[in-house]
């Protein structure tokens, strides 16, 4: 018995089950101190929906062996580009969230190639180079949103008329169109249909390519190299397009995020926004090495049901926001866990 | 042509500034009064980095932890009524062994993570950062009896966002009190800092030809070799980086004297980015950096830092993006390191798999 308990341990990870038995905790005090669990339950779902993509780019890069994506926000800020040319256009709806991910990723292909490139030639150091690459491009873009030749009296500062605003609103243009395509309400739980259906489809897009034959000595690749050599795959191919796949997934995630959250962010606010992104996936149970589908969906929902559910219970309690802190502990905390973990360890 | 390419990084950023310099028509005069105030009061944080840098563990950007043991220290002194020199001796007696504690555990992180100790010592700083504001925004008041309502918020618990150091400002800036007369101010010239900064070189010169200073090179040339020739390779790496997280503690308290005020929840965050940047300006590397580098970097890095708002102002005409340029510059610098230092490790792994 206390065998089997340990063994069901190990599979599942000590920090995911203490996560999953936190998030239990906190709903039951929702639910025992009479608090609207179906908002809080929609607030979770939403929230899933808004950032699972951006958690679902991190896999790519842990599978084909250039560990946690820190680089992230170089994908973000593609993302964050075909946005504002959107908005510029002025194209509402649906078509607006298309036009924007198709900018994104006509501007992430390159760049996650170059990134690729970069990451081959700095092996052993990629999640380095690759937070500190991502706050350089996101703290020089800030020049460029500053100088950038916009016009539309939308967009750029009321006083002065240049330099794109800090956030740019999304009302009436495109926001939540996804969120409440075919959206319902059961039992006091809306669900955000449209942003869900599209977060599984790019979900399954991604399982399916990597059971293609280029998904396939992607991972192969990342198990060992020389092997992989072997049987006529170049790593340093694989890497590339492992890179590749990473920033397109997090252009298009950025563009999903903005439409649910209703505002496009830009200077410093991606700066910091690979870190609660690998944060989910590893709660979900991925390694530095090894990450699945499912660590993805489980992980993004634990987290961002903790996020969602501890400012209304713990402010019954204490007055004060002691979420954000929380979620410093927690998502540093697990990063570290990651980090520091033997088996995890570079040969 | 060599000798050039080897101060290359030093070289251009000087230019930078220059170019700065003239756009923004900045005097002499100026520059040297900010110089002085800042070059005093940060170089012991970027001397901090060097320890670990001899020893193999690459750039500490944990010394953001030992930051927050030095404001730790700085708020005890405070809530305690220490002032004047005294009171600042004290905050840095006891900032000791909350940063020798605060370091060990720093340490044990970066030997459970080889090979990744940069980055597990940014992260590691995210995390204290969390752990602080749980003691400091939380407990305290509520938890850990300290009731001074000068320094606790309205609502009985949790810190302010600024702690006043009014009773510890200018304490060693002022111990030797030295005033110029330029250009018809008062300029405050921080004589006794910088006789701590010169004590604190010389230290660290000092100690890289001790045995421990000697072990530690042998440790960064090769940790394997060091093994095998009998050096304490993990209990080595820890001490390195008790050392490097005690100095920034110290460092961080000769930093606010001169500022005065205590941001309770900011003060420390930018501290890691700024020392490294600073260093690495001066050409150190990742994997090599001497005293003299650290003194040079503070000063170039500084010089930028007061310069480019300016320089955009005059230029653009705006301060924002000078402020973001700066910003810029500080990220840049540390990638450009980071990359080279990689891919020549990179290139040096490849040529040894080819033999």
């Amino acid at each position: 018995m206390i065998a089997r308990v340990r063994s069901i341990a190990r599979e599942a990870g000590i920090p995911r089950l203490l996560i999953a038995a936190f998030v239990v905790v906190l709903f039951s005090v929702a639910a025992a101190t009479h608090m609207n669990l179906g908002s809080l339950i929609t607030d979770s779902i939403v929230r899933v929906a808004r950032n699972g993509v951006l958690v679902l780019a991190l896999l790519p890069a842990i599978q084909g062996g250039l560990g946690l994506n820190f680089g992230l926000p170089i994908g973000i800020i593609c993302g964050l580009i075909g946005c504002v040319f959107s908005l510029n256009a002025n194209v509402g709806g649906v078509s607006g969230v298309l036009l924007a991910s198709a900018i994104g990723t006509g501007l992430a292909v390159p760049a996650g190639i170059a990134y690729g490139w970069l990451l081959n030639r700095t092996r052993g150091q990629e999640m380095m180079v690759g937070t500190y690459l991502g706050f350089a491009i996101v703290s020089g873009m800030s020049i460029f949103w500053l100088l950038a030749p916009f016009t539309n009296p939308t967009l750029v500062w009321a006083i002065g008329g240049k330099g794109l605003r800090t956030t740019l609103s999304l009302g009436g243009i495109y926001d939540k169109v996804l969120d409440r395509w075919l959206s319902f309400t059961v039992a006091g739980v809306t669900v955000p249909t449209g942003a869900l259906l599209a977060f599984f489809a790019i979900c399954f897009l991604v399982w399916w390519f990597f059971r293609t034959r280029m998904g396939i000595s992607i991972a192969a690749a990342r198990g060992n190299s020389r092997f992989a050599r072997a049987a006529g795959i170049s790593d340093e191919r694989t890497r590339i397009q492992a890179s590749v796949l990473t920033t397109v997934l997090a252009a298009i995630g950025i563009v999903i995020y903005s439409q649910s959250y209703g505002f496009v962010q830009l200077y410093t606010a991606p700066l910091l926004m690979a870190f609660p992104a690998i944060a989910c996936i590893l709660i979900g149970g991925a390694t530095v090495t090894r990450a699945t589908i499912t660590n993805v969906l489980v992980g993004t929902f634990l987290f961002q049901a903790i996020l969602t559910v501890a400012l209304p219970v713990t402010s019954q309690v204490i007055e004060g926001d002691i979420s954000e802190t929380a979620r410093l502990i927690i998502q540093n905390g697990m990063i570290l866990y990651a980090l520091t973990r033997t088996g995890g360890r570079r040969g | 042509m060599k000798h050039l390419s080897r101060h290359a990084v030093p070289i251009l950023f000087a230019a930078l500034c220059l170019f700065g310099i003239i756009a923004a028509k900045i005097t002499p005069a100026f520059l040297l009064s900010e110089m002085l105030v800042r070059v005093g009061r940060n170089s012991v944080l970027v001397l901090s980095l060097l320890i670990p840098i001899l020893a193999g563990l690459g750039l500490n950007f944990g010394i953001v932890i030992g930051a927050m043991a030095g404001q730790v220290a700085a708020i005890l002194i405070v809530h305690w009524g220490g002032h004047g020199i005294l009171g600042f001796a004290e905050a840095w007696l006891i900032a000791t062994p909350v940063a020798i504690v605060f370091g060990l555990a720093t340490g044990w992180l970066f030997n459970r993570a080889k090979g990744r100790e940069m980055v597990t010592g940014l992260i590691a700083g995210f995390f204290a950062n969390g752990a602080y504001q749980l003691v400091f925004l939380f407990a305290i008041g509520s938890i850990i009896p300290f009731h001074n309502p000068g320094m606790v918020l309205p609502q009985g618990y949790g810190l302010r966002n600024t702690v006043d150091l009014t009773t510890i400002q200018y304490a060693v800036d002022d111990l030797i009190p030295a005033h110029i007369r330029m250009e018809g101010s008062e300029l405050r010239v921080p004589i006794a800092s910088f006789v701590v900064v010169v004590i604190f070189c010389l230290a660290t010169l000092a100690f890289f030809r001790t045995r421990l200073g000697q072990q530690l090179r042998a440790m960064g040339q090769d940790p394997h070799v060091a093994a095998i020739a009998g050096i304490p390779v993990e209990r080595n790496r820890v001490i390195a980086t008790v050392l490097s997280t005690v100095l920034a503690a110290w460092g961080q308290l000769l930093f606010l004297q001169n500022i005065g005020t205590l941001n309770t929840y900011n003060s420390h965050e930018q501290v890691g980015m700024f020392a490294i940047a600073a260093l690495l300006v001066s050409g150190a590397t990742v994997s090599k950096a001497t005293v003299g580098q650290a003194i040079l970097g503070t000063v170039l890095f500084h010089t930028l830092f007061v310069v480019s708002p300016l320089a955009g102002k005059a230029l653009a005409g705006d301060a924002q993006i000078g402020e973001f340029f700066r910003v810029f510059v500080a990220y840049a610098v540390i990638t450009v390191a980071l990359v080279l230092h990689a891919w020549q490790a990179a290139r040096v792994e490849r040529e040894a798999a080819k033999l």
